[in-house]
């Protein structure tokens, strides 16, 4: 099937083919009359290896063979010689057939299958394994072999360890041999083996050996994964940690119900809440589980621990995801009070593969809560956002109203005050001037990598070198490595790069001018457009947004933004959004009640790329509450629409949004009073 | 890299010989005296499916009959409920998902005595959540997929314990974002899709660092246009689906040169004789001539359906399980 030039077929070669055909057919029908009348005589099991060493893919034949071996087996004169050379004969089959086709599935299970029973020698089986190697060292079916009998004959993991270096050494080109190694270190890693108890003793070695492959040849992509997973090993921990809440550790959070009169609060931090509730957010490094009342313990005067119910932010309903949320509810009446969160002193909050949370912590805030006014002349604070430029002022801090500066730090940045390992490669910030949380040893290796390869892609041009260097810099936070938008990094380069100091995120921060609006609880419009953005990131450190402009975009996605709890008003209009699969997103977001979507790509396409990274029946993740006949054709809008609780929605600019569409909206929102800029009765 | 613009100019591109493809795959099926279609004899079922999903594809399913192919299938079917590659052969978890497969492109799953099929497949599953391929046990990711594809056809996946199917699958994740064939097993493209697929299917696929494996994904782009299957290795059209379906679920397909890569496959395509080959001037078969038809619908090419890239059948046909009547 594969590797076979394309040529006019000639009659005499149709000829022979068509002779060779029968006599195999005739071979097949013996073997089926033998086999399904379960005769395994001599005679009828040397056909059947006939038959595979013709064709080692008829796997039946495979099974006859199995089934004939078991026979003999529990005949009563069988004797240990004699059982010996029936599974030698299997052996010898096998080899036979591995000549044949050496990628045969059959044929590998079947020696398996083998040498389960007890037979063979290490020593034979790892001379086997040695000429596949030399006649086709990415034969992945000898590898594989190759650690079913290492585990089976109890070899070392250092003795296999010693066999990749040598395969390297050969061939520093061996992409499966690199894979073997990196298996083979992390189980001695894990099991802290003798010799292997500390990465850091360890990975500059590795680090050392690495260098030579992708000196030796730049463009080989062997090296260059095999020395991310190194870059990788050296940053992150396994363990889950906590990189980021919301309410920040120190700040203050001015709860306000939607109308209020005075008071001088921050916009940064300043809560319009209808529900009676506010979120807290906790974004981990990675997906975890086990968050719950008895591993995040709460201490406020106002509220039971026990009563708060944390919610995974992610489609499955296999209870991981990297983000959780738990609605803590807020008395009516005025209230000044300290909230204290304990997250992971029990050792339950773990990752998928029961990696426990390390570095158990505790953040505090202090809440305080306006009481509402009950003043029904007066229109909602930004119930109708008009996406304009003319519409928004910059923010201006101190000089105008005594409005308190809030701390950077407390707004952006992470969970503790106390030195936190480092989190995880993309979250590593180590700026320049400040004093690293890193420990030496995972400095000192970054800061050699970045020095080794800083020389080597000044020689020459090597694309995948120049991506890896680019991780490597943003982890150092420096922005003046130029590079292509290639994997979203442009993007995220600069979201890190604009959330990083309390001037640069500044620039971006304004103000609805709604004269109405203008009283305090007019919370900052985070504007982020026309930045050619394909994806939004630092997400840990946008938590507290509660109006976010990234209209004039190139989005196609906006994985993630589950995260951003505070969402009152989104607009994405004109982007590249390709369906309405790619809101998933926002259905986590109960306090979203505007949204643009207009001028997008939504009903261009007809290859859906976040059909599965949706909740529907589709993917188990959503149950079949779809009932009515009439909306079957638009089980995406159902799907996606019917958790939001949205005020205003522009769709205009789809080729989906027909009127047909707009109908069947506002049937699946009921509390939808603006659509399209029009009033809806 | 990343491709501006949606619409493609057939008129700088080749075009796809739909006709002379259809030809081919109607000559295929009747051609069984090669010695060619002879050594595929036992995989004649997996042969089935893809033929008829590529006819389906180009809009032209109803060149078969219907009826005649799904007597064939249930002759297939033993007495365990699982169905075997051909007549005469033993049965097998690969031969039974493309049975059902072929069976839902014509919407006649209601043929099948859907408990018995689910039966035979729960049966094959192990205590440490993987799958065998039938009862002599090999293991591999492949046909976790294949139960869970299957199950998920036949809407009852709860039969088999879901969270341990994840968590095997996990077990095969790799230091690259990839996955191979059973723990420890080196990142493939083929095996890559079957565990991002049942993921997918599994509602599990935040398990995955799209990230990372999007990028591994899409290094498998060479010069040529085309995708191969694993770092250092020749393109394959057949890759065209592993890899492409793979990066679309995991929505970082604007990751790679869409229109190079259809360039590729248009140039795989015998154009005199119908069919499509692995790379430019080989041999055509109808297995890549699936996967290059497959890989263009997914690539937005014009005049072919839609393909869901977890199921692999067409949009309407998985639509029509899941909100059909």
């Amino acid at each position: 099937m594969h590797g076979r030039p394309r040529k006019a077929s000639k009659p005499e070669d149709e000829a022979a083919s068509t002779a060779k055909a029968q006599k195999l057919r005739a071979l097949q029908t013996q073997f089926f009359s033998f086999h399904h009348s379960k005769i395994y005589t001599k005679e009828a099991v040397e056909l059947s290896a006939k038959l595979l060493e013709i064709n080692p893919e008829s796997y039946t034949a495979w099974n006859y063979r199995k089934l004939a071996v078991e026979h003999y087996l529990s005949q009563p004169d069988c004797n240990p010689e004699s059982v010996k050379s029936v599974l030698d004969d299997e052996l010898r089959v096998v080899e036979s057939a591995l000549r044949q086709n050496f990628k045969s599935y059959g044929a590998w299970h079947h020696r398996k299958w083998v040498l389960s029973k007890g037979h063979s020698s290490i020593d034979h089986e790892l001379r086997l394994l040695d000429k596949f190697q030399k006649a086709d060292s990415r034969n992945f079916h000898a590898w594989n072999y190759r650690r079913f009998v290492a585990e089976l004959m109890n070899r070392s993991e250092k003795d296999e360890l010693k066999y990749t270096e040598d395969m390297i050494y050969t061939n520093f080109s061996n992409y499966s041999a690199w894979h073997n190694r990196s298996v083979l270190l992390s189980a001695l890693l894990e099991k802290k083996a003798e010799g292997f108890l500390l990465k850091e003793n360890l990975l500059p070695e590795e680090y050392e050996f690495i260098h030579q492959a992708i000196f030796t040849d730049p463009d080989d992509q062997s090296g260059w994964f095999y020395h991310l997973w190194l870059l990788d090993q050296t940053v992150t921990t396994d363990h889950p940690l906590l990189v980021s809440t919301w309410p920040a550790h120190g700040s203050d959070v001015f709860l306000v119900g939607d109308r209020c009169q005075n008071g001088s609060f921050s916009p940064f931090t300043t809560v319009l809440s209808d529900s009676g509730s506010f979120p807290i957010v906790l974004y981990f490094n990675q997906p975890v589980k086990g968050v719950s009342s008895s591993t995040v313990i709460i201490e406020c005067g106002f509220n039971k621990n026990e009563e708060l119910l944390w919610e995974p932010l992610s489609v499955s309903n296999l209870q991981t995801a990297q983000v959780w949320v738990a609605h803590l509810k807020f008395p009516t009446s005025e209230l000044d009070s300290s909230v204290e969160i304990s997250v992971g002193y029990s050792k339950e909050i773990v990752s998928p593969r029961g990696s426990q949370y390390s570095h158990p912590s505790t953040f505090s805030f202090k809440v305080h809560v306006q009481p509402v006014e009950r003043d029904s002349s007066r229109v909602s604070v930004a119930e109708n956002i008009l996406w304009r430029e003319e519409n928004f002022k910059a923010y201006r801090a101190q000089s105008e109203e005594s409005i308190p500066i809030v701390s950077f730090d407390q707004l952006c940045i992470k969970n503790g005050h106390e030195s936190t390992p480092i989190v995880s490669f993309d979250q590593l910030c180590i700026k320049n001037g400040h004093e690293s949380t890193a420990s030496n040893w995972q400095t000192e290796a970054l800061a050699k990598e970045v020095e080794c390869f800083r020389e080597l892609l000044s020689l020459m041009d090597c694309k995948i070198g120049k991506l890896t260097l680019a991780r490597l810099l943003t982890a150092y936070d420096v922005m003046s490595f130029p590079f292509a938008n290639k994997l979203d990094e442009y993007s995220s380069v600069l979201l890190r790069k604009m959330t990083s100091s309390e001037e640069s995120l500044l620039q971006h921060c304004f103000q609805y001018k709604d004269s109405v609006s203008s009283a305090i609880g007019n919370p900052i419009c985070l504007r982020l457009n026309n930045l050619s953005l394909s994806r939004i990131r630092a997400f840990e450190r946008l938590l507290w947004v509660q109006i976010l402009d990234l209209s004039h975009n190139e989005l196609e996605s906006i994985e993630g933004l589950e995260a951003m709890q505070l969402l009152y008003g989104l607009s994405l209009g004109n982007n590249k959004l390709r369906s309405l699969t790619a809101l998933e997103p926002l259905r986590k977001l109960k306090s979203l009640r505007v949204l643009d979507l207009s001028y997008n790509q939504i009903g261009d396409h007809s290859i859906d790329t976040t059909r599965y990274l949706c909740s529907s029946p589709l993917s188990h993740s959503a149950g079949s509450e779809l009932n009515d006949v009439a909306l079957i054709n638009y089980w995406e809008a159902f799907y996606m629409f019917k958790d939001l609780k949205l005020n205003q929605l522009d769709i205009v600019g789809n080729t989906v949004a027909d009127e047909k569409f707009k109908s069947v909206l506002v049937k699946i929102m009921p509390s939808l009073k603006r659509l399209d800029g029009q009033l809806l009765d | 890299m990343a491709d501006a613009s949606f619409g493609f100019s057939t008129l700088q591109m080749g075009e796809l010989a739909i006709g002379k493809h259809v030809q081919y795959i109607l000559s295929v099926e009747k051609k069984k005296d090669s010695f060619e279609s002879v050594v595929m004899d036992h995989l004649r079922m997996n042969g089935a499916y893809w033929g008829l999903t590529t006819l389906d594809l180009l809009g032209k399913l109803d060149s078969v009959n219907a009826d005649e192919v799904i007597s064939w299938i249930m002759t297939c079917q033993h007495e365990s409920g699982g169905f075997s590659g051909n007549i005469g052969h033993d049965p097998h978890i690969l031969y039974t998902l493309s049975a059902v497969q072929v069976l839902a492109l014509f919407n006649k799953l209601d043929v099948l005595d859907i408990d018995k099929v689910a039966t035979y497949i729960t049966g094959l599953q192990n205590e440490d959540g993987s799958f065998s391929g039938d009862m002599w046990g090999e293991v591999d990711t492949r046909f976790s997929y294949i139960a869970i594809c299957c199950l998920s056809i036949l809407r009852c996946l709860d039969k088999i314990n879901v969270e341990k199917a994840v968590s095997y699958i996990l077990s095969c994740k790799n230091l690259d974002g990839g996955f191979g064939c059973t723990p420890g097993g080196e990142s493939h493209a083929g095996q890559i899709f079957c565990c991002v697929g049942a993921l997918a299917i599994m509602g599990s696929l935040h398990h995955v660092d799209k990230d990372l494996l999007g990028w591994w994904l899409c290094e498998r782009q060479v010069k040529s246009g085309g995708l191969n299957g694993r770092p250092e290795k020749l393109p394959d059209v057949c890759y065209s689906w592993w890899v492409l379906s793979s990066l679309i679920m995991i929505d970082r397909v604007h990751w790679i040169d869409k229109e190079k890569l259809v360039k590729f496959i248009l140039d795989c395509q015998d154009l005199e004789n119908g069919g499509i080959s692995d790379r430019p001037d080989d041999a055509v078969d109808v297995f890549h001539t699936y996967f290059g038809v497959a890989g263009l619908s997914l690539l937005e090419y014009p005049g072919l359906k839609a393909i869901d890239p977890a199921y692999a059948l067409p949009v309407n046909v998985v639509n029509r399980i899941f909100f059909g009547r």
